[in-house]
């Protein structure tokens, strides 16, 4: 049912890497309504220069990611009414990523880590061998499944502190990545993986805070997966002495 | 700027540093019960060399520790970075070991 008279107080980002400002517009409310579609309406009805990014809205793509109210989110699947504070919505960019204009964040550096953590799959047959048989069941199958249905959505790395306070450290995403890479048996050098997450800016950089397992969106949980990339690597150290 | 070695050095030391704390502890507060002087108990520690050896590691296993976390302290709220960030873990390292050392020679070392 629509409530025609009731509108929002919505302030949105608007500016590039330099400099910007929040600009506050008016927004009809209405019972069921995302933050997307808030940012939606200002594009269309009130400023088409308005920049952000999107394209499947039902949460599968992982391009919409915005900082709603402080707290960064997939817009698309975020209903206004769960996250109103006094009738107002302050809406900017992701953090921990360079802004390229108003909402759209550059991604590079994020994707980026996620090569660089070793994310890339490494065959370890050829199409001539045979398929290998692995298990659903078994624990390493279990704890890669855990971490693939990650949608780079960026959610996680913009709530991580410790990215915010050292650019080098690869970030939440890129580590449960390499995570599920580790205990994917047909990947052709688990051991690669393990030790480029070793190097500086690796998963021994986490402090434990939790806040991307908090806000991931798909209720992923990278600080778990960071957590076994420790005791992994940790386990490593004494084994290869022996 | 945290890598494994640091990770597990940091790790080891805190490990080690633990029952240090708690013998420590214990055995002062076991020692004064009946009252002791200064000179009782570097009666005691002079010349001693289990009580070298476990404020010597007491001593070494803090200076790691301690360089090690406050080269992550330094790194991520002051932004160093590089030979800065390397010669503050070092010399604070250098410092308390330097520190501590002089300390445990000057209780153990028989006079």
């Amino acid at each position: 049912m629509t409530q025609e008279h009731d509108t929002l107080e919505v302030s949105v980002w608007r500016g590039d890497a330099d400099r910007g400002q929040f600009e506050t517009h008016r927004v009809p409310a209405y019972d069921n309504q995302t933050v997307l579609d808030v940012v939606s309406w200002i594009q269309q009805q009130v400023d088409p220069t308005l920049t952000y990014r999107f394209a499947c809205r039902v949460g599968m793509c992982g391009s919409c990611a915005m900082t709603v109210n402080g707290t960064p989110r997939w817009t698309c699947r975020t209903h206004v009414n769960k996250v109103l504070k006094d009738g107002r919505l302050d809406i900017a960019p992701l953090r921990n990523l360079p802004v390229i204009k108003d909402l759209v964040t550059d991604m590079d550096p994020f994707f980026d880590k996620w090569i660089r953590a070793g994310g890339a799959h490494a065959p370890s047959a050829s199409r001539h061998d045979p398929i290998v048989e692995i298990s659903p069941q078994s624990e390493g199958r279990a704890t890669a499944d855990a971490g693939i249905e990650c949608i780079n959505c960026s959610v996680c790395y913009a709530a991580c502190d410790t990215v915010s306070a050292n650019p080098d450290y690869l970030g939440p995403a890129a580590l449960q990545r390499a995570w599920t890479v580790v205990n994917d048996e047909k990947h052709g050098d688990r051991q690669a993986v393990l030790d480029t997450v070793s190097a500086a800016g690796g998963c021994h950089n986490c402090h434990s805070m939790g806040s991307c397992t908090m806000h991931c969106p798909n209720d992923l949980d990278p600080l778990g997966a960071i957590l076994g990339l420790k005791r992994a690597t940790a386990r490593g150290v004494f084994k290869r002495r022996r | 700027m945290l890598d494994l070695r640091l990770y597990m050095l940091q790790r080891l030391s805190a490990m080690l540093m633990a029952p240090f704390v708690l013998v420590h502890l214990g055995v002062m507060i076991y020692a004064i019960q009946g009252g002791l002087s200064a000179g009782e108990i570097l009666g005691r520690t002079r010349g001693s060399l289990p009580w070298f050896l476990f404020y010597g590691g007491f001593v070494a296993a803090a200076s790691v520790h301690a360089a090690i976390g406050l080269r992550v302290i330094a790194a991520e709220t002051l932004g160093l970075r590089g030979r800065a960030l390397a010669v503050l873990t070092w010399g604070v390292g250098a410092v308390l070991l330097g520190l501590g050392m002089y300390a445990v020679f000057a209780v153990t070392v028989p006079a």
